[in-house]
């Protein structure tokens, strides 16, 4: 496939699930004619019909609710939520019914639901549109969330979700849609593999979604006074690929792992305890965190300062390779 | 398994419903109108009005200022000065007409889009913009004005106002309170939630639909099978289909449903009829899912050359009047111009400014340490 953006990527991944399997449907607000308002859905209800990509009430608990119930009926159905900050009316058909159903039907029933939202900020957006909200996700059992940093993931981890008998909460970075990358012929990974994105023997970035371009970013700076930083990309926040993790911290000694949400019982907490457990006695350094405040997603024209970006990581850097 | 065909259930037809009541429909015979598009008075029994000269000219004042207002923010967006804007355009008699039958302490919830009734309640525009250019998340103070901040959200200030008017019934107040969503907010679970409740406890609140035809690019009939107003009467109480591009109307049924609701008669779903005449928002690009013809039809019935027909035939304005109100709309729009460009963008601290009332020892802890990070670059390369 040519270089694609990752929104024109996902686009190609919903459109490959809707050729391969008649079962599945995409549902949510504007991803008819609009095709969305990032476009993601853009073109597919002219070609598959308002049967298959179909334009909802403006409900999100009505949305999840009633993909749970075309699931029972054997439909495969992939959700659009419009923005992170939106899904909160379908929290409760997410966390105490599509997340248990497996479990509580003892596997006779399950749940094929993929529920993409565009998350995370730096788009400059009013309130409730720069959310990042994994860890609630997360901290659900029965949910998978992933969460693409690039085109090529974004379309091959898609498709992966949409396949998965499991609900999967897929989170789309939107700061990166306008991103454009390759599509590889075949997908590299499963879905739920960590990827080193860049090697390095002095510390490891950990990241995942918007984050993961910044810590590029930052090992290329630290390159130049000669700090060799690795890069992983988590991809999978549930479950998480701790062996890749581990195996990486136990090389280089020291991580540091950034993301938007806030620092406080955010993913980062996660990811230090493990690490600290498995990691103990090569570890230089406390696993240090790099993320968002204990406040709300701040008005645009702060949210620069509020985001980690190059100095913030870079300072977390020289703090870990200070011990 | 077999599946049944889903495009089959959907093209049956709603059983015993007249095609003629289908939402979206134009003007269908329950619509309350007291002044035509042409700007003829016509009585309706039911909503009397008796109204003066002059407050024909200050509501014809009010929508004129409110739509410059809305068309500078839109040029200011334009500019970069904004991040959005969410235009009132085509609505500004549903929300003057509304917003000018509340009494002084009833009290507004609004949505993103009620920049005519903020102004009715006196509101400075300025606060408005605030949100919109990404220095706030609302920027005044709700119970200056009774006027709520607004919500982005859609539904969940409904439940705000329900539980706002069960208030004023345990003070035993002569209050009402009037919430304000969209159509396609007529679908959430909260705004049936907030029928439900003002229902069963005989609340003062007056839901004031504006019916715009259109939640982003999803026709009303995206949401509904029925006039919306007809949703009322499965809760309990009645509901009324406005004419939303009639001031006189609008004004004239707000009024009877807040005193209705003040006097213990319980809430009333108001649906105002209107156009969102622009896009979405500044992000939105309606030429995607609508038809220009359909915009131009409502052009004809623009709520203000209505009640600009109605003050000339009858004589109660003349040139300067008219001269004088464009006068004071190009002061304001100026006035909005230079206060947003001379906005300031906010000291970044703000972010851990009243997360919560009272002290949280994280938020202290993270403030600090925000406050030395930054204060290592200055003066530093
Ligand atoms: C719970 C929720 N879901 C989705 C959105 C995104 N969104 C913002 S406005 C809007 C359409 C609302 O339409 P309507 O209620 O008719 O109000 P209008 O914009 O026409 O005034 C949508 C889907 C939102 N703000 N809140
Ligand atoms: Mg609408």
């Amino acid at each position: 496939m040519s270089k694609l953006t990752m929104s024109k990527a996902i686009n190609e991944g919903l459109r490959h699930c809707l050729e391969t399997d008649p079962k599945t449907l995409i549902m949510g607000e504007d991803v008819g004619k609009l095709g969305g308002v990032f476009r993601v859905t853009d073109g597919l209800q002219k070609d598959f019909g308002e049967d298959r990509v179909i334009d909802t009430p403006l409900a999100e608990s009505g949305i999840v609710g009633t993909a749970i119930g075309l699931a029972l009926r054997g439909y495969r159905p992939i959700v659009e939520i419009q923005f992170d900050g939106f899904v909160y009316p379908a929290f409760d058909q997410i966390v105490t019914q599509l997340a248990k159903m497996h479990a509580r039907a003892l596997g006779h029933v399950k749940m094929p639901i993929t529920i993409r939202i565009p998350y995370a900020g730096g788009i400059g957006a009013v309130e409730h549109h720069s959310e990042s909200h994994e860890a609630y996700f997360a901290h659900t059992a029965g949910l998978r969330v992933v969460t693409p940093s690039n085109p090529d993931d974004a379309y091959w981890m898609l498709r992966q979700s949409v396949e998965s008998d499991d609900p999967v909460i897929f989170l789309e970075p939107k700061a990166r849609y306008w991103d454009k990358a390759e599509i590889s012929a075949a997908p590299a990974l499963d879905l739920h593999t960590a990827k080193v994105v860049r090697s390095g023997t002095d510390l490891t970035l950990l990241a995942y979604g918007p984050m993961v371009k910044v810590c590029l970013e930052v090992a290329a700076a630290a390159e130049e006074d000669g700090r060799h930083l690795e890069v992983v990309d988590l991809r999978s926040l549930s479950p998480v690929d701790f062996d890749t993790l581990e195996a990486s911290v136990k090389r280089t000694g020291r991580a540091v792992v950034v993301h938007e949400a806030p620092v406080f019982m955010g993913m980062g907490a996660e990811l230090a305890a493990r690490l600290t457990e498995r990691c103990f006695y090569h570890l230089e350094a406390p696993v240090l965190r790099v993320g968002g405040y204990h406040a709300p997603y701040p008005p645009s024209r702060v949210e620069e300062q509020y985001l980690p970006d190059l100095d913030r990581v870079l300072d977390a850097v020289d703090r870990a390779l200070a011990y | 398994m077999t599946v049944k065909s889903t495009a089959r259930a959907r093209k049956k037809a709603a059983p015993g419903v007249p095609d003629n009541l289908h939402a979206g429909k134009d003007a269908p015979a329950e619509l309350i109108q007291l002044l035509t598009p042409e700007g003829e008075r016509v009585e309706n029994p039911d909503y009397p009005l008796v109204i003066e000269a002059d407050e024909l000219r200050s509501l014809y004042r009010d929508l004129v200022l409110v739509r410059r207002f809305d068309a500078e923010a839109t040029a200011l967006q334009r500019q970069g000065e904004l991040g959005l804007w969410a235009s009132l355009l085509g609505q500004e008699a549903a929300q003057v007409g509304s917003g000018r039958a509340m009494r002084e302490n009833d009290y507004a919830f609004p949505t993103y889009r009620e920049h005519g009734v903020a102004w009715c309640r006196g509101v400075d525009p300025l606060n408005l913009l605030g949100m919109f250019r990404g220095v706030n998340h609302g920027g005044w103070d709700p119970n200056e004005k009774n006027f709520h901040l607004y919500t982005i959200v859609i539904g969940s200030q409904t439940l705000h106002a329900t539980g706002y008017a069960m208030g004023i019934t345990k003070d035993s107040a002569e209050d009402a309170v009037i919430a304000y969503f969209g159509d396609g907010a007529s679908s959430q679970g909260d705004v049936n939630e907030a029928f439900t409740f003002a229902s069963v406890y005989n609340a003062p609140v007056v839901f004031f639909c504006q019916n715009n035809q259109w939640a982003i690019s999803e026709p009303t009939t995206n949401q509904t099978k029925i006039p919306l107003y007809r949703r009322a009467s499965g809760f309990g109480f009645p509901g009324v289909r406005v004419d939303g591009n009639d001031v006189l109307a609008c004004l004239a049924v707000t009024r009877w449903a807040l005193d209705r609701a003040r006097n213990g008669g319980g809430p009333v779903l108001i649906e105002a009829f209107t156009y969102r005449m622009g896009a979405h928002t500044t992000s939105d690009d309606p030429t995607r899912y609508r038809a220009a013809e359909e915009t131009e039809s409502w052009r004809a019935k623009d709520p203000i050359s209505r009640l600009k027909a109605h003050l000339e035939r009858e004589g109660l304005a003349d040139e300067d009047f008219f001269a004088a109100i464009d006068a004071e709309s190009e002061t304001l729009g100026l006035r909005v111009r230079e206060g947003v460009r001379s906005m300031p963008d906010p000291d970044p601290t703000l972010i851990f400014d009243h997360v919560y009332a009272e002290p949280h020892a994280l938020v202290t802890e993270e403030r600090a340490e925000y406050v030395a990070y930054a204060e290592s670059f200055e003066g530093g390369e």
